[in-house]
């Protein structure tokens, strides 16, 4: 056969279609913690995106809330290796808030409340691959689950979702995040199994 | 970029909270730095966690037993309890442990 391995083929968890392989199916939803949890008032809350100019956009709460909102159903894959599938949310695809931003940036580190970051290429938060959600299974986000917003990047494993979300950094060069720096893969797409780096 | 690199400011979210179980019930789930013998005792020939080290964030010297440590993640990453910032993170990686030391200025080891 080929030189291209099965798995870049999208190879599929043999017991479990839906699954990418080395992964097992959750019917809870784990919280995952690196730290403690950051409390944000939505009072408090702020998103921005902040170019590789230096210009920068921000929205509060309200402002957010005021943009076109999406209902979102996806599998969600850990790189723990819990996978979880059919989740709801609801939230702004990040094509909307994209809309106002002039940026040739090929990448974004994605900032959060309590110092989290991860790095994510735009090639894989816009054409209907992300959001900024504040909503699970109807309900508001809770804070352990990353609210009052998360990241929402479905595709990539969950440690690109960001939990407590604060914006977004537009680079010209790709700068690892907080797991990346440890080791873990730069994009951490689960179906290739891009765990570690 | 600045204001959003920082790590969490002393007295900040979560500082001044112990143990498991926060005001709200969510909790904070970590354990003290104690739970690390097993995982460094794969790494060194001593025990680290009456090892004494600098946060490089706030500059607050504790032990690692002192230090707060969460396992709830891809790695266990060990905490400043003073300011929160991030000492140490380990993981597993099949037969290696990648061992991630930056958040110490440095460590002293009492060799006995």
């Amino acid at each position: 056969m080929g030189i291209i391995s099965s798995g870049f083929q999208g190879r599929r968890n043999r017991d479990d279609p839906g699954l990418p392989p080395g992964q097992h199916r959750a019917e809870d939803f784990p919280v995952l913690s690196a730290g403690p949890t950051p409390r944000i008032a939505r009072a408090d809350w702020e998103f921005r995106i902040v170019t590789e100019t230096g210009t920068s956009r921000h929205w509060d709460w309200a402002a957010f809330l005021a943009l076109p909102q999406e209902d979102i159903t996806a599998d969600i894959h850990c790189v723990t290796s819990w996978s979880k599938l059919g989740t709801h949310w609801r939230g702004v695809a990040l094509d909307t808030l994209f809309d106002q931003i002039e940026t040739t940036a090929r990448f974004s580190l994605v900032h959060s409340y309590g110092g989290y970051t991860t790095n994510v290429p735009l090639a894989d938060l816009l054409g209907g691959k992300a959001w900024i959600v504040h909503q699970f299974n109807g309900a508001d986000l809770p804070s352990e689950h990353g609210g009052p917003a998360r990241l929402l990047v479905p595709h990539l494993y969950f440690w690109k979702s960001a939990k407590w979300v604060r914006g977004l950094e537009l680079t010209g060069e790709e700068i690892p995040g907080f797991w990346e720096t440890n080791g873990y893969h730069a994009h951490g797409d689960p179906w290739r199994e891009e765990r570690y780096g | 970029m600045n204001g959003w690199t920082g790590r969490p400011a002393p007295g900040g979210p979560g500082a001044g909270e112990r143990g498991t179980g926060g005001p709200d019930g969510l909790g904070e789930d970590y354990l003290d730095g104690n739970a690390l013998a097993g995982p460094l005792s794969e790494v060194f020939l001593i025990d680290m966690t009456s090892a004494r080290g600098r946060c490089d964030s706030c500059g607050a010297v504790s032990a690692i037993a002192e230090a707060r440590l969460y396992v709830n993640a891809p790695a266990m990453v060990l905490r400043c309890p003073s300011c929160s910032g991030v000492l140490l993170r380990v993981r597993r990686d099949g037969g290696q442990a990648v061992l991630d030391l930056r958040g110490f200025s440095y460590l002293t080891i009492d060799l006995g």
